[in-house]
């Protein structure tokens, strides 16, 4: 009879994911700077930019700072990029989860260039951003990812974004 | 942009980057202003930082530092009416800034259509002759009324 290992209880598993998820944000002061966290599905991950009013670009319209909407799309392509990794060593357990869980996470992947495309004003309310890996090499990985507000089918903004992988 | 001597157009140039929230927090300075070009620099701070082990500033730094020097460098052209707003922005991270040092860009707006601004962009950390990040950029031709825009 082949006997299965029993699964861990639902909280157990869902805090330690969420755990190394939040340690993931806190640890990089300028997501904390700027007011951006993460959500997560499962291993799918949805950024959100809490409104603050230090984000704002253009006081007359009033609007958001286009570097603002730039950094915020880099920051969840990167950290979807970071959770994607995360995600495999935690779930394949062993010393390496175990490194995760105590805090020891891989090196941040490297920007190696963003273009963003402006499809019309942030406007001064929270907003919230999906990458999409489209590709994930050894070396080079590629992601496209959106940034909304009210309605997720019109993105205020979208960016291309190429990373370099932690080598080693 | 009236006739204006080069002081009162820097001086100028400093109230409206004041009035920018995100250039505010951020610590932004308009080091030098020119007919369609600009010079704006982002001291080291902690709370910048992007990765904790190296102690280097976020790549999203830099993104909003070229914007904002871009944008400024279109409000600056001679022939520009109004304000702007960013179109489209391409990034190249060349290398990472070194930790504690400040970051100085450079923006020209090399090219002023009717609706359109061309913008090509660098930032530094102390040797120009050695960049950390290029950018180029397309940026709207706002009307006059609208003033300094900054970005959608």
């Amino acid at each position: 009879m082949n006997k299965r290992p029993r699964p861990e209880p639902v909280q157990v598993v869902k805090q330690r994911r969420d755990a190394a998820l939040a340690r993931l944000t806190t640890s990089v002061p300028y997501m904390q700077f700027m007011g951006m966290r993460f959500e997560r599905r499962g291993n799918e991950l949805t950024g959100i930019l809490d409104f603050s009013q230090h984000l704002i670009g253009n006081p007359m319209l009033p609007a958001l700072h286009g570097g603002a909407i730039g950094a915020f799309l880099e920051s969840t392509a990167q950290m979807t990029l970071m959770w994607n990794s995360v995600w495999d060593l935690m779930e394949n357990g062993g010393e390496a989860a175990q490194k995760i869980e105590a805090g020891d996470f891989p090196a941040w992947p490297k920007t190696i260039d963003i273009t963003v495309d402006y499809l019309r004003s942030g406007l001064p309310r929270d907003a919230y951003a999906r990458a999409e890996i489209t590709r994930a090499g050894r070396r080079y990985a590629s992601l496209r990812v959106m940034t909304w507000q009210d309605d997720v089918e019109k993105p205020f903004a979208e960016a291309l974004v190429h990373f370099l992988m932690p080598q080693g | 942009m009236v006739e204006m001597d080069e002081t009162a157009r820097l001086e100028l140039a400093r109230r409206m980057a004041a009035a920018i929230p995100h250039s505010v927090a951020l610590g932004m300075h308009v080091e030098a202003i020119g007919h369609g070009s600009a010079v704006i620099s982002v001291p080291y701070d902690e709370k910048l930082v992007g990765d904790p082990t190296t102690g280097v500033v976020h790549g999203g730094v830099i993104t909003a530092l070229l914007d904002g020097t871009a944008g400024t460098a279109v409000m600056t052209h001679p022939k520009a009416p109004g304000g702007t707003a960013t179109i489209d922005l391409r990034i190249d991270y060349m290398r990472a800034a070194r930790p504690g040092q400040t970051i100085t860009a450079h923006a020209e707006c090399y090219r002023l259509t009717r609706n359109v601004a061309f913008v090509r962009a660098y930032a530094h950390d102390g040797d120009p002759e050695d960049p950390v990040a290029q950018a180029n950029g397309a940026f709207t031709v706002e009307p006059r009324g609208t003033k300094i825009g900054e970005t959608a």
